[in-house]
Protein backbone atom coordinates (compact mmCIF):
# COMPACT_ATOMS: atom_id res chain seq x y z
CA UNK A 1 0.00 0.00 0.00
CA UNK A 2 1.79 2.57 1.43
CA UNK A 3 5.34 3.65 2.57
CA UNK A 4 8.20 0.98 1.22
CA UNK A 5 10.80 3.09 2.37
CA UNK A 6 10.03 2.40 5.90
CA UNK A 7 12.67 0.15 6.91
CA UNK A 8 11.38 -3.26 7.08
CA UNK A 9 11.96 -4.25 10.98
CA UNK A 10 10.10 -1.21 11.93
CA UNK A 11 7.33 -1.70 9.71
CA UNK A 12 6.86 -5.42 10.96
CA UNK A 13 6.86 -4.28 14.20
CA UNK A 14 4.36 -1.36 13.42
CA UNK A 15 1.85 -4.18 11.80
CA UNK A 16 2.60 -6.71 14.82
CA UNK A 17 1.24 -4.01 17.13
CA UNK A 18 -1.83 -2.94 14.91
CA UNK A 19 -2.51 -7.04 14.47
CA UNK A 20 -1.91 -7.83 18.25
CA UNK A 21 -4.01 -4.03 19.30
CA UNK A 22 -6.54 -4.61 16.88
CA UNK A 23 -7.22 -8.83 18.01
CA UNK A 24 -6.91 -7.93 21.76
CA UNK A 25 -9.78 -5.27 21.40
CA UNK A 26 -12.09 -6.90 19.67
CA UNK A 27 -11.39 -9.65 21.90
CA UNK A 28 -12.09 -7.84 24.95
CA UNK A 29 -15.24 -6.91 23.37
CA UNK A 30 -16.54 -10.32 22.83
CA UNK A 31 -15.63 -10.83 26.24
CA UNK A 32 -18.22 -8.41 26.86
CA UNK A 33 -20.40 -9.59 24.44
CA UNK A 34 -20.51 -12.93 26.15
CA UNK A 35 -21.23 -11.37 29.31
CA UNK A 36 -24.14 -8.74 28.70
CA UNK A 37 -25.73 -11.83 25.96
CA UNK A 38 -25.51 -14.24 28.35
CA UNK A 39 -27.31 -12.40 31.13
CA UNK A 40 -29.98 -11.28 28.81
CA UNK A 41 -30.31 -14.99 27.68
CA UNK A 42 -31.10 -15.83 31.41
CA UNK A 43 -33.30 -12.40 32.25
CA UNK A 44 -30.48 -10.92 33.85
CA UNK A 45 -28.36 -7.44 33.20
CA UNK A 46 -24.83 -8.93 33.25
CA UNK A 47 -22.06 -6.19 33.79
CA UNK A 48 -23.45 -2.72 34.86
CA UNK A 49 -21.76 -0.23 36.99
CA UNK A 50 -17.85 -1.05 36.22
CA UNK A 51 -16.99 1.81 33.42
CA UNK A 52 -19.75 3.99 34.12
CA UNK A 53 -22.57 2.79 31.18
CA UNK A 54 -23.22 -1.11 30.34
CA UNK A 55 -20.43 -2.31 32.09
CA UNK A 56 -18.26 -1.80 29.42
CA UNK A 57 -15.05 -1.83 31.08
CA UNK A 58 -16.08 -5.18 32.94
CA UNK A 59 -13.23 -7.30 30.70
CA UNK A 60 -10.38 -4.83 31.66
CA UNK A 61 -11.18 -4.68 35.35
CA UNK A 62 -10.55 -9.01 34.97
CA UNK A 63 -7.86 -8.30 33.08
CA UNK A 64 -6.10 -6.18 36.10
CA UNK A 65 -7.32 -8.31 38.44
CA UNK A 66 -6.11 -11.74 37.07
CA UNK A 67 -2.72 -9.92 36.06
CA UNK A 68 -2.47 -9.32 40.59
CA UNK A 69 -2.74 -12.46 41.21
CA UNK A 70 -0.47 -15.37 41.98
CA UNK A 71 1.45 -17.62 39.36
CA UNK A 72 0.95 -20.86 40.97
CA UNK A 73 2.70 -24.14 39.55
CA UNK A 74 1.61 -27.14 41.45
CA UNK A 75 4.66 -29.70 42.77
CA UNK A 76 3.71 -32.28 40.80
CA UNK A 77 3.69 -30.29 37.59
CA UNK A 78 6.03 -30.67 34.41
CA UNK A 79 7.27 -26.92 35.24
CA UNK A 80 8.71 -26.31 31.31
CA UNK A 81 5.75 -27.24 29.62
CA UNK A 82 3.43 -25.92 32.02
CA UNK A 83 4.38 -22.74 31.80
CA UNK A 84 4.60 -22.96 27.81
CA UNK A 85 1.13 -24.00 27.16
CA UNK A 86 -1.08 -20.88 27.39
CA UNK A 87 1.51 -19.40 25.33
CA UNK A 88 1.31 -22.17 23.15
CA UNK A 89 -2.73 -21.98 23.12
CA UNK A 90 -2.69 -18.01 22.60
CA UNK A 91 0.05 -17.93 19.63
CA UNK A 92 -1.58 -20.90 17.05
CA UNK A 93 -5.16 -18.48 17.54
CA UNK A 94 -2.96 -15.33 16.96
CA UNK A 95 -0.95 -16.74 14.00
CA UNK A 96 -4.35 -17.88 11.82
CA UNK A 97 -4.69 -14.13 11.41
CA UNK A 98 -1.55 -13.99 9.26
CA UNK A 99 -3.55 -15.06 6.34
CA UNK A 100 -7.05 -12.94 7.13
CA UNK A 101 -7.40 -10.38 4.40
CA UNK A 102 -9.66 -7.35 5.77
CA UNK A 103 -8.81 -5.28 2.97
CA UNK A 104 -8.93 -5.95 -1.05
CA UNK A 105 -5.00 -5.15 -0.58
CA UNK A 106 -5.02 -5.25 3.38
CA UNK A 107 -3.52 -8.26 4.35
CA UNK A 108 -0.26 -9.74 6.24
CA UNK A 109 1.03 -12.39 3.90
CA UNK A 110 -1.27 -13.66 0.82
CA UNK A 111 0.03 -17.16 1.18
CA UNK A 112 -0.81 -19.05 -2.07
CA UNK A 113 -1.45 -22.04 0.54
CA UNK A 114 -3.51 -20.07 3.09
CA UNK A 115 -6.00 -22.54 3.85
CA UNK A 116 -3.25 -25.09 4.50
CA UNK A 117 -1.66 -22.67 6.75
CA UNK A 118 -4.78 -22.22 9.05
CA UNK A 119 -5.90 -25.51 9.56
CA UNK A 120 -2.06 -26.17 10.77
CA UNK A 121 -1.86 -23.25 13.25
CA UNK A 122 -5.44 -23.19 14.19
CA UNK A 123 -4.60 -26.97 15.48
CA UNK A 124 -2.06 -25.63 17.59
CA UNK A 125 -4.24 -24.29 20.44
CA UNK A 126 -5.67 -27.65 20.35
CA UNK A 127 -1.79 -29.07 21.29
CA UNK A 128 -1.76 -26.27 23.87
CA UNK A 129 -4.45 -27.81 25.64
CA UNK A 130 -2.87 -31.18 25.25
CA UNK A 131 0.39 -30.04 26.70
CA UNK A 132 -1.57 -28.29 29.56
CA UNK A 133 -3.69 -31.23 30.57
CA UNK A 134 -0.76 -33.33 30.78
CA UNK A 135 1.98 -31.37 32.36
CA UNK A 136 -0.78 -30.08 35.50
CA UNK A 137 -0.26 -33.20 36.94
CA UNK A 138 -3.48 -33.42 38.03
CA UNK A 139 -6.41 -36.03 37.17
CA UNK A 140 -9.51 -33.66 36.22
CA UNK A 141 -6.83 -31.68 34.01
CA UNK A 142 -5.37 -35.14 32.07
CA UNK A 143 -8.98 -35.87 31.20
CA UNK A 144 -9.53 -32.94 29.76
CA UNK A 145 -6.19 -32.17 28.04
CA UNK A 146 -6.87 -36.04 26.68
CA UNK A 147 -10.93 -35.31 25.38
CA UNK A 148 -9.70 -32.36 23.85
CA UNK A 149 -6.67 -34.52 22.11
CA UNK A 150 -10.29 -37.19 20.60
CA UNK A 151 -11.81 -34.14 20.15
CA UNK A 152 -9.56 -33.01 17.88
CA UNK A 153 -9.24 -36.15 15.87
CA UNK A 154 -12.77 -36.28 15.26
CA UNK A 155 -13.28 -32.59 14.60
CA UNK A 156 -10.79 -31.73 12.23
CA UNK A 157 -11.66 -34.19 9.68
CA UNK A 158 -14.96 -32.29 8.83
CA UNK A 159 -13.30 -29.01 9.10
CA UNK A 160 -10.79 -29.68 6.46
CA UNK A 161 -13.17 -31.76 4.02
CA UNK A 162 -15.56 -28.69 4.40
CA UNK A 163 -13.04 -26.70 3.24
CA UNK A 164 -11.99 -28.86 0.92
CA UNK A 165 -14.98 -28.15 -0.92
CA UNK A 166 -14.52 -24.56 -0.67
CA UNK A 167 -11.35 -24.39 -2.46
CA UNK A 168 -12.93 -26.71 -5.59
CA UNK A 169 -15.19 -24.34 -5.46
CA UNK A 170 -13.24 -21.33 -5.76
CA UNK A 171 -10.44 -23.13 -7.62
CA UNK A 172 -7.66 -21.57 -5.14
CA UNK A 173 -6.63 -22.22 -1.76
CA UNK A 174 -5.48 -18.52 -0.95
CA UNK A 175 -7.89 -16.81 1.37
CA UNK A 176 -7.60 -13.97 -0.95
CA UNK A 177 -8.58 -15.47 -3.87
CA UNK A 178 -11.58 -17.15 -2.31
CA UNK A 179 -13.05 -13.53 -1.41
CA UNK A 180 -12.26 -12.69 -4.78
CA UNK A 181 -13.98 -15.69 -6.04
CA UNK A 182 -16.95 -14.62 -3.81
CA UNK A 183 -16.82 -11.10 -5.11
CA UNK A 184 -16.64 -12.42 -8.88
CA UNK A 185 -20.83 -12.28 -10.44
CA UNK A 186 -22.11 -15.10 -10.26
CA UNK A 187 -25.01 -14.86 -13.13
CA UNK A 188 -26.30 -11.64 -14.29
CA UNK A 189 -29.66 -9.98 -14.50
CA UNK A 190 -29.75 -7.57 -17.37
CA UNK A 191 -26.21 -6.06 -17.03
CA UNK A 192 -25.96 -6.25 -13.26
CA UNK A 193 -23.73 -8.52 -12.25
CA UNK A 194 -25.22 -10.61 -8.83
CA UNK A 195 -22.29 -12.57 -6.42
CA UNK A 196 -23.35 -14.48 -4.03
CA UNK A 197 -20.94 -15.36 -0.93
CA UNK A 198 -20.55 -19.44 -1.32
CA UNK A 199 -22.85 -19.95 2.32
CA UNK A 200 -25.52 -18.72 -0.27
CA UNK A 201 -23.70 -20.47 -3.78
CA UNK A 202 -24.31 -24.03 -3.10
CA UNK A 203 -22.04 -24.30 0.52
CA UNK A 204 -24.77 -24.45 3.32
CA UNK A 205 -24.04 -27.99 3.80
CA UNK A 206 -20.29 -26.92 4.03
CA UNK A 207 -21.19 -24.03 6.34
CA UNK A 208 -22.93 -25.50 9.21
CA UNK A 209 -20.39 -28.44 9.24
CA UNK A 210 -18.11 -25.90 9.11
CA UNK A 211 -19.85 -24.23 11.92
CA UNK A 212 -20.63 -27.26 13.92
CA UNK A 213 -17.03 -28.55 14.01
CA UNK A 214 -15.30 -24.87 14.69
CA UNK A 215 -17.39 -24.95 17.98
CA UNK A 216 -15.88 -28.32 18.47
CA UNK A 217 -12.89 -27.30 17.57
CA UNK A 218 -13.12 -24.26 20.24
CA UNK A 219 -14.15 -26.37 23.01
CA UNK A 220 -17.62 -24.62 23.22
CA UNK A 221 -20.75 -26.03 24.54
CA UNK A 222 -22.50 -28.09 23.61
CA UNK A 223 -18.79 -29.22 22.86
CA UNK A 224 -17.07 -28.54 26.14
CA UNK A 225 -16.02 -31.71 27.41
CA UNK A 226 -12.58 -30.49 27.97
CA UNK A 227 -13.47 -27.66 30.30
CA UNK A 228 -16.70 -29.21 31.69
CA UNK A 229 -16.87 -27.46 34.72
CA UNK A 230 -19.63 -30.18 36.36
CA UNK A 231 -17.33 -32.80 35.76
CA UNK A 232 -13.93 -32.05 35.46
CA UNK A 233 -13.62 -28.82 37.90
CA UNK A 234 -12.42 -26.97 35.09
CA UNK A 235 -10.85 -28.70 32.79
CA UNK A 236 -7.11 -28.46 31.47
CA UNK A 237 -7.59 -24.75 33.29
CA UNK A 238 -7.70 -26.08 36.64
CA UNK A 239 -4.09 -25.92 37.86
CA UNK A 240 -3.48 -22.02 35.98
CA UNK A 241 -3.82 -19.21 37.84
CA UNK A 242 -2.95 -15.72 37.52
CA UNK A 243 -1.93 -14.44 34.18
CA UNK A 244 -1.22 -18.11 32.45
CA UNK A 245 -4.90 -18.35 33.37
CA UNK A 246 -6.20 -15.27 31.61
CA UNK A 247 -4.19 -16.29 28.69
CA UNK A 248 -6.01 -19.63 28.59
CA UNK A 249 -9.16 -17.31 28.88
CA UNK A 250 -7.84 -15.01 26.07
CA UNK A 251 -6.96 -17.51 24.06
CA UNK A 252 -10.21 -19.06 24.28
CA UNK A 253 -12.70 -15.65 22.99
CA UNK A 254 -9.16 -15.54 20.39
CA UNK A 255 -10.16 -18.32 19.02
CA UNK A 256 -13.49 -17.65 19.16
CA UNK A 257 -12.78 -14.34 16.92
CA UNK A 258 -10.12 -16.36 14.75
CA UNK A 259 -12.83 -19.18 14.03
CA UNK A 260 -15.49 -16.30 13.14
CA UNK A 261 -12.67 -14.53 11.09
CA UNK A 262 -12.09 -17.71 8.76
CA UNK A 263 -15.92 -18.11 8.58
CA UNK A 264 -16.52 -14.90 7.79
CA UNK A 265 -13.86 -14.77 5.12
CA UNK A 266 -14.21 -18.60 3.58
CA UNK A 267 -18.06 -18.52 3.98
CA UNK A 268 -19.23 -14.83 4.15
CA UNK A 269 -17.25 -12.92 1.86
CA UNK A 270 -14.92 -11.72 4.09
CA UNK A 271 -14.43 -7.88 4.15
CA UNK A 272 -16.37 -7.97 0.82
CA UNK A 273 -19.65 -6.21 0.67
CA UNK A 274 -22.05 -5.74 -2.66
CA UNK A 275 -22.03 -2.19 -3.86
CA UNK A 276 -18.84 -1.02 -2.72
CA UNK A 277 -15.88 -0.69 -4.80
CA UNK A 278 -12.49 -2.11 -4.00
CA UNK A 279 -10.88 1.43 -3.42
CA UNK A 280 -13.39 2.10 -0.64
CA UNK A 281 -13.51 -1.66 0.79
CA UNK A 282 -9.53 -1.06 1.68
CA UNK A 283 -10.82 1.61 4.59
CA UNK A 284 -14.35 -0.18 4.97
CA UNK A 285 -13.12 -3.92 4.87
CA UNK A 286 -11.57 -4.41 8.41
CA UNK A 287 -15.43 -3.03 9.55
CA UNK A 288 -17.53 -5.08 7.35
CA UNK A 289 -15.12 -8.43 8.30
CA UNK A 290 -15.40 -7.23 11.99
CA UNK A 291 -19.13 -7.07 11.77
CA UNK A 292 -19.78 -10.29 9.90
CA UNK A 293 -17.36 -11.54 13.08
CA UNK A 294 -19.64 -10.18 15.59
CA UNK A 295 -22.42 -11.93 14.24
CA UNK A 296 -20.72 -15.26 13.87
CA UNK A 297 -19.44 -14.79 17.66
CA UNK A 298 -23.55 -13.89 18.30
CA UNK A 299 -24.35 -17.47 16.94
CA UNK A 300 -21.51 -19.32 19.12
CA UNK A 301 -22.87 -17.38 22.53
CA UNK A 302 -26.18 -17.96 21.64
CA UNK A 303 -25.37 -21.88 21.28
CA UNK A 304 -23.33 -21.73 24.64
CA UNK A 305 -26.41 -20.51 26.13
CA UNK A 306 -29.36 -22.75 24.44
CA UNK A 307 -27.67 -26.26 24.47
CA UNK A 308 -26.53 -28.82 26.81
CA UNK A 309 -23.13 -30.37 26.94
CA UNK A 310 -23.55 -33.71 24.46
CA UNK A 311 -21.66 -37.20 25.79
CA UNK A 312 -18.06 -38.20 24.92
CA UNK A 313 -20.11 -40.91 22.52
CA UNK A 314 -22.95 -38.44 21.19
CA UNK A 315 -19.45 -36.06 20.45
CA UNK A 316 -17.70 -39.12 18.46
CA UNK A 317 -20.77 -39.95 16.93
CA UNK A 318 -21.47 -36.74 15.04
CA UNK A 319 -18.03 -36.77 14.15
CA UNK A 320 -17.57 -39.92 12.06
CA UNK A 321 -21.16 -40.70 11.38
CA UNK A 322 -22.89 -37.72 10.37
CA UNK A 323 -20.74 -34.71 9.54
CA UNK A 324 -17.66 -36.86 7.70
CA UNK A 325 -19.62 -38.15 5.36
CA UNK A 326 -21.90 -35.31 4.58
CA UNK A 327 -18.72 -33.12 4.25
CA UNK A 328 -17.73 -35.87 2.19
CA UNK A 329 -21.10 -35.50 -0.25
CA UNK A 330 -20.50 -31.94 -0.08
CA UNK A 331 -17.43 -32.47 -2.02
CA UNK A 332 -18.70 -34.77 -4.57
CA UNK A 333 -21.71 -32.52 -4.94
CA UNK A 334 -19.17 -29.45 -5.36
CA UNK A 335 -16.88 -30.93 -7.90
CA UNK A 336 -19.67 -32.48 -10.01
CA UNK A 337 -21.33 -28.99 -10.52
CA UNK A 338 -17.77 -27.52 -10.89
CA UNK A 339 -17.57 -29.56 -13.75
CA UNK A 340 -21.59 -29.09 -15.11
CA UNK A 341 -21.23 -25.73 -14.65
CA UNK B 1 -43.49 -38.05 13.41
CA UNK B 2 -41.78 -34.89 15.02
CA UNK B 3 -38.84 -33.07 12.98
CA UNK B 4 -35.70 -34.52 14.37
CA UNK B 5 -33.29 -31.61 15.61
CA UNK B 6 -36.41 -29.00 16.13
CA UNK B 7 -35.80 -29.13 19.46
CA UNK B 8 -32.79 -27.49 19.20
CA UNK B 9 -34.31 -25.35 17.27
CA UNK B 10 -36.85 -24.76 19.65
CA UNK B 11 -34.46 -23.80 22.25
CA UNK B 12 -32.61 -21.11 20.07
CA UNK B 13 -36.07 -19.55 19.81
CA UNK B 14 -36.47 -19.05 23.48
CA UNK B 15 -33.33 -17.85 24.05
CA UNK B 16 -33.48 -15.37 21.52
CA UNK B 17 -37.15 -13.95 22.08
CA UNK B 18 -35.08 -13.78 25.73
CA UNK B 19 -32.33 -11.89 24.79
CA UNK B 20 -34.96 -9.33 23.78
CA UNK B 21 -36.87 -9.33 27.05
CA UNK B 22 -36.74 -6.65 29.84
CA UNK B 23 -34.50 -8.40 32.86
CA UNK B 24 -36.30 -9.31 35.78
CA UNK B 25 -33.08 -7.78 38.16
CA UNK B 26 -34.34 -5.60 40.59
CA UNK B 27 -31.08 -2.68 40.52
CA UNK B 28 -30.74 -3.10 44.35
CA UNK B 29 -29.71 -0.43 45.58
CA UNK B 30 -31.26 2.13 43.43
CA UNK B 31 -34.90 0.53 43.60
CA UNK B 32 -35.91 -1.52 46.02
CA UNK B 33 -37.90 -4.88 45.78
CA UNK B 34 -41.33 -5.62 47.56
CA UNK B 35 -40.88 -8.42 49.74
CA UNK B 36 -42.99 -11.00 50.69
CA UNK B 37 -44.31 -10.37 54.77
CA UNK B 38 -43.08 -13.87 55.45
CA UNK B 39 -39.15 -13.18 53.83
CA UNK B 40 -36.96 -14.16 56.82
CA UNK B 41 -34.85 -10.73 56.68
CA UNK B 42 -33.45 -10.91 60.44
CA UNK B 43 -35.22 -12.17 64.25
CA UNK B 44 -37.16 -8.84 66.16
CA UNK B 45 -37.34 -9.88 70.11
CA UNK B 46 -40.29 -8.36 72.24
CA UNK B 47 -38.82 -8.22 75.68
CA UNK B 48 -42.03 -7.99 77.16
CA UNK B 49 -42.73 -10.94 76.22
CA UNK B 50 -39.81 -12.94 77.03
CA UNK B 51 -39.54 -15.04 80.01
CA UNK B 52 -35.76 -15.86 79.71
CA UNK B 53 -37.22 -19.31 79.08
CA UNK B 54 -34.27 -20.27 77.15
CA UNK B 55 -35.76 -22.26 75.09
CA UNK B 56 -34.58 -20.52 71.99
CA UNK B 57 -31.13 -20.23 72.86
CA UNK B 58 -30.77 -24.38 73.69
CA UNK B 59 -32.61 -24.90 70.74
CA UNK B 60 -30.95 -22.79 68.42
CA UNK B 61 -28.65 -25.31 66.11
CA UNK B 62 -25.31 -23.67 66.07
CA UNK B 63 -26.03 -21.36 69.64
CA UNK B 64 -25.84 -17.71 68.50
CA UNK B 65 -28.40 -16.87 70.89
CA UNK B 66 -27.29 -15.58 73.97
CA UNK B 67 -29.19 -15.10 77.35
CA UNK B 68 -28.64 -13.41 80.60
CA UNK B 69 -31.08 -12.90 83.29
CA UNK B 70 -31.58 -12.11 87.18
CA UNK B 71 -34.47 -12.78 88.98
CA UNK B 72 -36.47 -10.22 90.35
CA UNK B 73 -38.69 -10.60 93.61
CA UNK B 74 -42.20 -8.91 93.05
CA UNK B 75 -43.28 -7.34 96.45
CA UNK B 76 -46.67 -8.51 97.88
CA UNK B 77 -50.22 -6.42 97.33
CA UNK B 78 -51.15 -7.51 100.94
CA UNK B 79 -49.21 -8.36 104.10
CA UNK B 80 -48.49 -11.42 104.25
CA UNK B 81 -48.82 -12.45 100.92
CA UNK B 82 -46.15 -14.97 99.23
CA UNK B 83 -43.42 -13.46 97.30
CA UNK B 84 -43.62 -14.09 93.30
CA UNK B 85 -40.45 -13.90 91.52
CA UNK B 86 -40.06 -12.55 87.69
CA UNK B 87 -36.97 -13.35 85.13
CA UNK B 88 -35.74 -10.06 84.24
CA UNK B 89 -33.77 -9.71 80.72
CA UNK B 90 -30.09 -8.55 80.89
CA UNK B 91 -28.59 -9.58 77.74
CA UNK B 92 -30.08 -10.84 74.88
CA UNK B 93 -28.01 -11.33 71.76
CA UNK B 94 -28.31 -13.09 68.33
CA UNK B 95 -24.98 -13.40 66.29
CA UNK B 96 -25.83 -12.64 62.73
CA UNK B 97 -22.65 -14.17 61.88
CA UNK B 98 -23.91 -17.49 62.91
CA UNK B 99 -27.15 -17.26 62.53
CA UNK B 100 -28.91 -19.45 59.63
CA UNK B 101 -31.73 -18.12 59.38
CA UNK B 102 -33.71 -21.53 60.05
CA UNK B 103 -36.42 -20.22 62.66
CA UNK B 104 -36.38 -22.90 65.28
CA UNK B 105 -36.03 -19.98 67.83
CA UNK B 106 -39.17 -18.47 66.32
CA UNK B 107 -41.29 -21.40 66.29
CA UNK B 108 -39.71 -22.46 69.43
CA UNK B 109 -40.67 -19.68 71.62
CA UNK B 110 -43.93 -20.03 74.06
CA UNK B 111 -44.93 -16.91 74.45
CA UNK B 112 -44.25 -14.93 70.98
CA UNK B 113 -41.43 -13.14 72.02
CA UNK B 114 -39.11 -13.66 68.96
CA UNK B 115 -40.50 -12.35 65.23
CA UNK B 116 -39.43 -12.70 61.51
CA UNK B 117 -38.98 -9.39 59.82
CA UNK B 118 -38.04 -8.92 56.08
CA UNK B 119 -35.87 -6.09 56.89
CA UNK B 120 -32.26 -7.20 55.93
CA UNK B 121 -29.78 -4.31 54.73
CA UNK B 122 -27.80 -4.73 58.02
CA UNK B 123 -24.48 -5.45 56.42
CA UNK B 124 -21.13 -4.83 58.22
CA UNK B 125 -17.54 -4.16 57.23
CA UNK B 126 -16.44 -5.90 60.61
CA UNK B 127 -18.23 -9.68 61.50
CA UNK B 128 -18.32 -8.89 65.12
CA UNK B 129 -20.62 -6.12 64.36
CA UNK B 130 -23.36 -8.88 63.54
CA UNK B 131 -24.11 -9.68 67.07
CA UNK B 132 -27.23 -7.28 67.29
CA UNK B 133 -27.86 -7.27 71.08
CA UNK B 134 -31.28 -6.64 72.94
CA UNK B 135 -31.92 -3.15 71.65
CA UNK B 136 -31.31 -3.38 68.31
CA UNK B 137 -33.24 -6.72 68.42
CA UNK B 138 -36.12 -4.77 69.78
CA UNK B 139 -35.77 -1.82 67.04
CA UNK B 140 -36.24 -4.56 64.83
CA UNK B 141 -39.59 -4.45 66.17
CA UNK B 142 -41.18 -1.88 64.17
CA UNK B 143 -40.30 -3.59 60.94
CA UNK B 144 -42.11 -6.27 61.90
CA UNK B 145 -45.48 -6.64 59.19
CA UNK B 146 -48.91 -7.03 60.78
CA UNK B 147 -49.63 -10.93 61.23
CA UNK B 148 -52.88 -11.81 58.55
CA UNK B 149 -56.27 -11.41 59.60
CA UNK B 150 -58.45 -13.90 61.27
CA UNK B 151 -60.41 -16.17 58.89
CA UNK B 152 -64.07 -15.24 59.73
Amino acid sequence: MIAFAVPFALWLTAKLLVALGLMLGVVLVVIWMELKWSAHIQSRVGPWYVGGRWGWAHPLAEALKFLQKEDLVPDDADDKVFRLAPYVMLAGTIATFVVIPIGPSVVARDLDIGIFYLLAVSSLSTLGVLMAGWSSGNKYSLIGGIRAGAQLIAYELPLVLALVAVAVQAGTLSLTGIVAAQATPLFHIGSTGISLPFVLSGQIIGFVVFIIASLAELNRTPFDLPMAESELTMGYVTEYSGLRFSMFFLGEYAGMVSMAAVVSTVYLGGYWLPGLSNDLLDWLGPFVLVGKIFFIVFLFIWFRWTWPRIREDQLQQLAWKWLIPLTLFNIVATATLKVVF
Amino acid sequence: MPIPGIGLAKGLWLTLKALFRKPVTVMWPDEKEELAPRARGVIALSTDNCTSCMLCARECPDWCIYIEAHKVEIPTDKPGGRVRTRNELDRFDIDYGLCMYCGICVEVCPFDALYWSPAHEYGEYKIADLLHDKEKLVEWLGTVPEPPALEK
